[in-house]
């Protein structure tokens, strides 16, 4: 039962870091039907940012608690991560919103690939670790291991979670983020500045991108340039998992995706008989992806998005 | 000039013809023996395009996998034609497995697939890249079926009637290096498949699938097997790539699963998109911009060196960041493509409403 329970604690941290990823792309398919593939990138720039400044903090005052250090990183990578999407959506995809469907696409796939080499040349091709500013506490529960690391990034993830929740549910904002979602030409008839909310939802996605960037590195203890590609993969399939569009589905669909990740990564060399190794961690991601898609394709908690005209 | 052209078409087709055997001399005389090896990959890549503009284009699914029919097919000619398994069968039966494996393969993709649409059917042809991919990656235990990351090596080269394309051919005093012999085993089969896309376009399944990619539940209204006409797409388009996979396996005499990465098949889907979906000239134009612009950036330490005096950022790393660039700009300027189709075209040229939400429509593969 250890393994179990340490696996499903595992799971949920990193599930959580998925989720919050997944919730930029859920928001900005929900309003626009496009994916940002992007997204992953500026995840990534934001674990970059936060690590040199960070670095930066360290040297110039080690005596600094880590936690101000830390929080001293993701103030930083946030306002960075938000000016880079809304750079993004304003150079990239606005201009092609009446455009055949796949040119945002591919514009998306090379807004990535600039993002991924601008951060190569920057920051080098080799992997940074980041600094050990969290005291290494490990506490015991229920027979698992949980680090301090770990318990921050599910509390910190939870509140971004709550704080968009309020976001969209009970804010003027919100409302206009989810006229739009349900028709863009009513809402604009209705007086919704659109551009304004469209832009709006890139740059809180990013927001939230920069605290799981960030989440990610501490988790890891390593950032590289090439991250933010498989991270934001997983994102997506965890968004389609739950039900694109929707905001509980992300969140539902990343924790689910990052419980069944580590549980399969624990137990399937025991279920092949040592056949299959734990190195198959990212095909299970896509399995479950293509299984949900094929026997519920609107996701776990989607309803109407998928058969939306 | 292109007028006179026009109404020659038999001395079109010559000029043509004479131009395409001649060049790889020119270039090669021209910009370098490299630059031969870079005219290779253009028809392969010219050969994947076309595959998937069947699919992508023709049919409308957005397939994101791609690349992984074409690392069947060339997994499947090192299995059968390398010191690996110790297999050694000749190119020419191979070539035929690995593209009917990889058919095979569309066809198991497709069926599951089959009620998906649009950016779902995308992430999900993506997942199967992925796990293609990463299973090619650790087969290497507990038996040894891929070589793992480091590859298969030593696979056997192309050799029609005792001719090895291994080896240079000395035939008139004039030293015909491989680079040159693949060229034109690749021209073969790509004009081969270019005619099967042509005819293909134009026949009874080609409308079939225009229609399934206009409006799936009309084709479906009159008549068509959408089921068949959505698996025959994806069995051509892979059984292409599976083609492809084999002639690179054979060229390269290398494969590892580095060269089977989702940015591949994201290049060649950026091909179809840039050259003109849908439209076969478009996409050959399309595999050529994007196979030669990566390969002519390289000069750019050159143009360093030159006008600064040092290499002041490497020149690979700038690469891949100005292709990301001319992508982006390509796109904002010609958003339907290069070589638009005349569909296409039509549609772009229409001002009333109707046609702009048909336009709007079009490829809109909708969930």
């Amino acid at each position: 039962m250890d393994i179990f329970t340490q696996q499903l604690v595992n799971g949920l941290v990193l599930g959580s870091i998925y989720a919050l990823v997944a919730l930029g792309y859920t928001m900005v398919y929900g309003i626009l039907e496009l994916i940002n593939f992007a997204h992953g990138e500026v995840t990534m720039v934001g674990a970059m940012v936060a690590l040199s400044v960070i670095g930066v903090l360290v040297g110039a005052a080690p005596d600094l608690p880590g936690v101000l250090v830390a929080l001293g990183g993701i103030l930083v990578a946030i306002p960075t991560c938000m000016a880079l999407a809304f750079g993004i959506e304003k150079i990239a995809y606005r201009p092609l919103r009446q455009a055949p469907r796949l040119a945002p696409l591919i514009t998306a796939i090379g807004v990535s690939i600039i993002l991924q080499n601008l951060a190569m040349l920057i920051w080098g091709r080799q992997y940074i670790s980041f600094p050990e500013i969290l005291p290494p506490v490990r506490y015991e529960f229920l027979g698992a291991h949980i680090s301090l690391i770990q318990i921050t990034i599910v509390v910190l993830a939870l509140g971004t979670m709550a704080g968009l929740w309020l976001l969209v549910e009970h804010t003027r904002l919100g409302r206009a983020m989810r006229a739009t979602a349900q028709s863009r030409e009513v809402a604009e008839l209705m007086g919704v500045n659109v551009d304004r909310v469209i832009s709006a939802t890139f740059v809180i996605g990013a927001a939230i991108a920069a605290i799981a960037g960030v989440m990610v590195s501490a988790y890891y203890g390593l950032a590289h340039y090439y991250m933010g590609f498989m991270l934001g993969l997983k994102a997506f399939s965890a968004a389609v998992l739950g039900g694109i569009g929707n905001l509980f589905g992300a969140m539902l669909g990343g924790l689910l995706l990052g419980v069944i990740e580590a549980l399969g990564a624990g137990y399937i060399g025991d279920l092949t008989g040592g056949f299959l190794g734990s190195h198959y961690q990212d095909v299970f991601a896509f399995f479950v992806l293509i299984g949900v898609l094929v026997f519920r394709p609107s996701g776990l908690l989607g309803e109407r998005v998928a058969n939306r005209a | 000039m292109l007028k006179a052209l026009h109404q020659r078409p038999h001395l079109t087709a010559i000029l043509l013809a004479v131009g395409l055997a001649a060049l790889p001399f020119l270039v090669g005389t021209g910009l370098g023996n490299s630059w031969v090896r870079v005219l290779d990959f253009i028809l392969l890549y010219v050969l994947l395009a076309i595959g998937l503009n069947i699919v992508v284009g023709h049919a409308g699914l957005l397939d994101l996998g791609y690349i992984a029919f074409y690392a069947l097919g060339a997994y499947l000619y090192a299995w059968l034609a390398s010191p690996h398994f110790g297999l050694h069968l000749p190119f020419w039966a191979v070539l035929p497995m690995g593209a009917a494996l990889a058919g095979l393969f569309g066809v198991l993709l497709g069926t599951p697939t089959l009620r998906l649409r649009g950016d779902y059917l995308a992430i999900v042809t993506l997942g199967f890249g992925e796990i293609i991919r990463i299973f090619m990656n650790n087969m290497n235990t507990p038996f040894n079926l891929t070589n793992g990351p480091q590859g298969m090596s030593l696979i056997d080269p192309v050799s029609i009637a005792g001719l090895s394309f291994g080896r240079p051919l000395h035939v008139l005093g004039v030293t015909v290096p491989p680079t040159y012999l693949y060229y034109y085993l690749f021209l073969a089969f790509t004009l081969f498949a270019l005619f099967i896309a042509l005819r293909l376009q134009d026949s009874r399944i080609g409308r079939a699938w225009a229609a399934l990619r206009e409006d799936e539940i009309a084709a479906a209204a009159m008549g068509i097997n959408t089921r068949n006409v959505k698996l025959l797409a994806f069995a051509m388009g892979a059984t292409f790539g599976g083609l492809a996979g084999g002639l690179f396996a054979a060229f390269q005499g290398f494969i590892s699963p580095e060269s089977f990465s989702l940015w591949e098949s994201i290049l060649v889907l950026c091909m179809i998109v840039l050259g003109g979906m849908g439209n076969i000239p478009g996409v050959i134009l399309g595999a050529v911009l994007l196979t030669v612009i990566p390969e002519a950036l390289r000069y750019i330490g050159d143009l360093q060196r030159s006008t600064l005096g040092h290499i002041a950022i490497d020149p690979s790393d700038l690469r891949m960041l100005l292709f990301g660039v001319a992508l982006v700009a390509m796109m904002l300027f010609r958003p339907a493509g290069l070589i638009p189709s005349r569909q296409r075209k039509r549609e772009l040229a229409a001002t009333d409403s109707v046609a702009t939400q048909e336009q709007g429509d079009l490829y809109d593969a909708r969930a």
